[in-house]
């Protein structure tokens, strides 16, 4: 029986020469949630999601994923153990059309190789057929499949957006990681991914969510950890969270007499 | 994929025209088989430097090195050269080294994907124009080392090249003899035609079927955006060196089969300007499109020897101040310049897909 963590992280630690980025970070997930991380600009958000995807590596901290000890060292590694991520700044594969995009994130979770893609056996059919329905499936669950033969440098923004998040899931991930998804979003595309976010939350799929958008935060997190210039300075609900006088001083500054 | 299916779809007529075409071009000489034969060669050659640079998107210059490989492995086991210089091997294999046709291409396109393998591993790293210029490199060590190696033991025979390299023999029948059907006799060239129409097809068929797999897609998401397919789990190392090595056994066989072609293999077939003739012809014919790739070896491997048919006149009408060697590669530049003006993506580029717009609209709706 999996435990209701899905990850646990606890004091991470990262430096950029001078700078502390992040300072003894602690964060934990349960199944399930809509997990926040939140915090003004250069608040090491970005840097902390970048440690436990493995883009950076911490100097120090402890990882637990799914009840597994978890080192986030190889990009490539990370998706196998279970997270999939987003990016701000949307990276798809461009000339590759939106169903190409999500079978390609299939390839961790599939085998075949080279004899069988040349001789076609019947495993690689098997296999590549499976991709596709998969592939097609999670394309109708985010609302693009009428898309999935466009390129995706075509894609509206928004739906770049979608395509994305379908790639991720495409991955099987014990956690899903969005990386500012709402950026760059005008107010329907907003309401519309509020939507599929909620919708994931429904099929039981665990979300980390980063962003800047504080009312979209407040309104779809079940949890939400607020970051300010390295540390934890406020965890629990988002109501209780907005109450904090040392949120409300990070994001508002303090009053000059 | 849906543009195959348009070059597929008269099948019947293009393999026809294809198998025909010898018997169309008799005629005018064997030069005119001849320089088919060659462009099946380099079409090979553009097939394996397409999952590279097409399909995985690592630019490489030095990719003649793998076609010398090839080229040498064949010069090497099936000439008298090493048992000349080494009598040990002479006494190993008293009737001298002969390998056949099957037991060449498996080995011509192993040892080149070592190759492939071993000259792609120092380059992981490096991407777009720093990859170009240590592959460049690389290209050269292979040619320099062909060169070179006839000291202090002589295993290339250096600038000399190796000479009377054994003909393909299929089904006992060397392919350097015209075959002799009782009706009609086949001169030489035409047989080795369709030896290397027949590679070509089978070639065409694997990058096909790998363009549409698991490994092909990694590949392109690999050349879309590295980052991404590394958040995606994709193993970008093994994938990379896998199509370094895939890309290389096209080279390898290409290379085996030129040298049983011309019966004579030395380093200046390898230069620089081959790796770029063949970047040229898959950046030409349509990156990572292989109808593209194809019509751009074609013409680019052709058309320089149907120019020295034009070059000739022009050169009377210059009183031979133009040289025919210098004009053909004017003509060809121009030809490339032209290319780059007016269709920057290929002469023969992936289609856009523009046929399915319409679901577009039903979206919005």
């Amino acid at each position: 029986m999996l435990s209701q963590h899905v990850l646990q992280v606890a004091g991470v630690s990262k430096r950029f020469g001078g700078l502390q980025a992040l300072n003894d970070v602690h964060l934990n997930i349960e199944r399930g949630q809509v997990y926040g991380l939140i915090g003004p600009n250069g608040a090491g958000k970005t840097t902390f999601f970048n440690v436990i995807t493995g883009l950076y590596p911490a100097d120090s901290g402890s990882f637990v994923l799914a009840d597994q000890p978890y080192q986030p060292k190889d990009v490539h590694l990370v998706a196998k153990a279970g997270i999939a991520r987003t990016f701000q700044n949307i990276r798809l594969f461009a000339d590759m059309t939106a169903l190409e995009n999500v079978m390609v994130a299939r390839h961790v979770r599939t085998h075949s190789g080279l004899l069988g893609a040349i001789f076609r056996t019947k495993s690689f059919k098997q296999e590549e057929k499976e991709i596709a329905e998969r592939a097609h499936e999670l394309l109708a669950y985010v609302g693009i499949d009428t898309l999935a033969d466009i390129k995706a440098r075509t894609l509206s923004y928004g739906d770049q957006r979608r395509l994305e998040i379908a790639r991720a899931l495409a991955t099987d991930p014990q956690l899903l990681a969005l990386d500012e998804p709402a950026a760059g979003m005008n107010a329907t595309e907003k309401v519309q991914l509020r939507a599929l976010i909620d919708k994931i939350r429904h099929d039981h799929r665990t979300v980390l969510l980063i962003e800047h958008d504080v009312k979209l935060v407040m309104g779809l997190c079940d949890r939400v950890t607020v970051l300010d210039e390295g540390q934890v300075i406020a965890e629990g609900t988002p109501a209780h969270v907005q109450r904090d006088a040392r949120v409300m001083q990070a994001y508002l500054g303090t009053a000059q007499v | 994929m849906l543009n195959t299916h348009a070059l597929f779809g008269n099948r019947w007529l293009l393999a026809s025209a294809l198998l025909l075409l010898p018997f169309v071009l008799q005629p005018f000489g064997n030069a005119w088989i001849r320089i088919a034969d060659m462009s099946l060669l380099y079409v090979l050659l553009a097939l394996g430097l397409n999952i590279v640079v097409g399909y995985a998107g690592l630019l490489d210059l030095g990719y003649v090195a793998f076609f010398a490989v090839g080229a040498y492995l064949f010069g090497l086991l099936a000439s008298p050269h090493l048992t000349d210089a080494f009598p040990w091997i002479a006494t190993l294999f008293s009737d001298g080294l002969h390998l056949s046709l099957w037991m060449v291409l498996p080995l011509a396109a192993g040892v080149a994907a070592l190759f492939g393998i071993v000259l792609g591993a120092p380059t992981l790293k490096l991407r777009g124009d720093y990859l170009a210029i240590v592959t460049l490199g690389f290209g050269e060590i292979i040619r320099v080392f062909l060169n070179n190696l006839d000291q202090p033991v002589n295993i290339t025979n250096g600038p000399k090249g190796i000479g009377s390299i054994d003909a393909v023999s299929v089904f006992g029948h060397p392919l350097s003899k015209r075959l002799d059907l009782g009706f009609m006799e086949i001169p030489s060239v035409t047989l080795y035609y369709y030896l290397f129409l027949l590679l070509v097809v089978v070639s065409v068929l694997v990058c096909h079927r790998l363009e549409n797999s698991r490994i092909g897609r990694a590949w392109m998401a690999i050349r879309e955006d590295e980052i991404a397919a590394k958040a995606m789990g994709l193993n970008t190392r093994n994938l990379k060196l896998m199509a370094f090595g895939m890309g290389a056994t096209f080279g390898g066989i290409s290379g085996a089969m030129f040298a049983a072609f011309q019966g004579f293999v030395s380093p200046e077939s390898f230069s620089l300007m081959e790796s770029v003739m063949i970047v040229a012809m898959v950046v030409l014919g349509g990156l990572g499109h292989l109808p593209g790739v194809i019509l751009g070896a074609v013409l680019l491997a052709a058309l320089p020897e149907a120019l020295r048919y034009v070059a000739g006149p022009l050169q009377e009408m210059t009183g031979g101040r133009l040289d025919a060697a210098i004009l053909r590669q004017l003509l060809i530049s121009l030809a490339m310049v032209g290319v780059m003006l007016w269709r920057p993506s290929g002469l023969w580029p992936k289609p856009e897909h523009g046929k399915r717009l319409q679901s577009v609209e039903g979206h919005d709706a």
